[in-house]
């Protein structure tokens, strides 16, 4: 597969991941306020996963929807830190940091870079993401003397660019994220 | 035939389905009408990449130029061509009078949360800058929660991006 395709499935299965993992907090956030950021950054996150999908679909000849739900797990690039079930909020915003510190870095050199389809809309990715860090950034200055969130960084940092292999965790999720379209008769459209 | 004025006038009466005060061209989401013969080239650009309502427009405005007797072709542009300052005076005008705060202009560079915390937002509703931010996300993805110490009202400001 080539370069450019892998590395569009590559951000587009983290920010995909990631929104499904983020979502779990709509309704059972801590707070109200966090319930409404985590639901809205879901939202964000899997909306970049579809633009991310689309540049790739054109390459492939496929759709975003089929690239997004009908590979089976293991063909899946996502990093293993955005695979867990991280029922906890010292993990989920210890992950939420993590992610946003190294998809930063990412998304600045992918502006930086000769091809202008992806660095137009790595550019555009970038001015929502703002709010992310942002949102990330003020639970690091919250927490970041909490022994229980340092330690939460300390366990999931390893995890970051950690694609080779998956968790069982990825398969539980894609399960339930697929469901709905594999039991669909054959030929539905969507 | 039909001619650019027209499907611009067209366009001008499809609202946003999140925010039904304000037209996608007052929007600045179009960013180009084409019209060869019967095909209706519309280029538009997504606000947020997540947001459900592009979909809605998008389908709108296909149906819209079909009543018009044009062939419609949305091209939507994944680009970084829009920003929060492509609204246009007019569409901010109605975002306030609908209670939501327009986005600050983005000259002085990408937002920051210092910013956002700080005074300078100004409540739709008595115009005071005595406002606070609530959440940095509210319930769509273009909006973040505050709300104004002077008229004691939560308001949604829309994000500058």
């Amino acid at each position: 597969m080539q370069e450019r395709v892998q590395l569009l499935l590559e951000i587009a299965d983290d920010e995909l991941i990631l929104g499904w993992r983020d979502s779990e907090w709509t309704g059972i956030a801590p707070f109200l306020e966090e319930d409404v950021a985590f639901s809205s950054i879901a939202q964000n996150e899997i909306g970049h996963a579809r633009a991310l999908y689309e540049l790739a679909a054109r390459e492939l000849g496929t759709t975003a929807d089929e690239l997004a739900f009908d590979r089976a797990p293991e063909e899946y690039r996502c990093a293993r830190l955005v695979e867990l079930r991280l029922p906890s909020w010292e993990h989920t915003s210890a992950r939420h940091y993590l992610y946003e510190e190294a998809d930063a870095l990412k998304l600045e050199q992918l502006k930086a870079s000769d091809d202008a389809e992806l660095a137009g809309l790595a550019a555009k990715i970038d001015r929502e993401e703002v709010y992310h860090r942002m949102h990330a950034q003020m639970w690091f200055d919250r927490l970041e003397n909490e022994p229980r969130f340092v330690a939460a960084l300390d366990e999931l940092r390893p995890l970051v660019g950690l694609r080779d292999g998956h968790t069982p965790e990825l398969t539980e999720l894609w399960e339930e994220m697929t469901m709905v379209r594999r039991s669909q008769p054959a030929g539905t459209t969507w | 035939m039909v001619t650019e004025a027209q499907v611009w006038e067209a366009l001008a009466e499809i609202t946003d389905p999140e925010i039904p005060v304000i037209s996608v061209v007052d929007l600045g989401v179009v960013r180009g009408v084409r019209v060869e013969d019967e095909r209706v080239h519309i280029e538009f650009t997504p606000t947020f990449l997540g947001c459900p309502a592009l979909e809605v427009m998008r389908e709108q405005m296909a149906a819209r130029i079909a009543e018009l007797g044009g062939e419609p072709e949305v091209e939507v542009g994944l680009d970084d061509s829009w920003s929060t300052d492509r609204i246009t005076p007019e569409g901010r005008e109605k975002l306030r009078a609908a209670g939501l705060a327009p986005p600050a202009p983005r000259s002085a560079g990408a937002p920051a949360l210092v910013q956002l915390e700080a005074n300078g937002f100004r409540c739709p509703y008595c115009g005071s800058r005595d406002t606070g931010l609530e959440n940095i996300f509210g319930p769509t993805p273009c909006r973040s929660l505050r709300y104004c110490r002077s008229c004691r009202q939560p308001f949604e400001q829309f994000k500058t991006i």
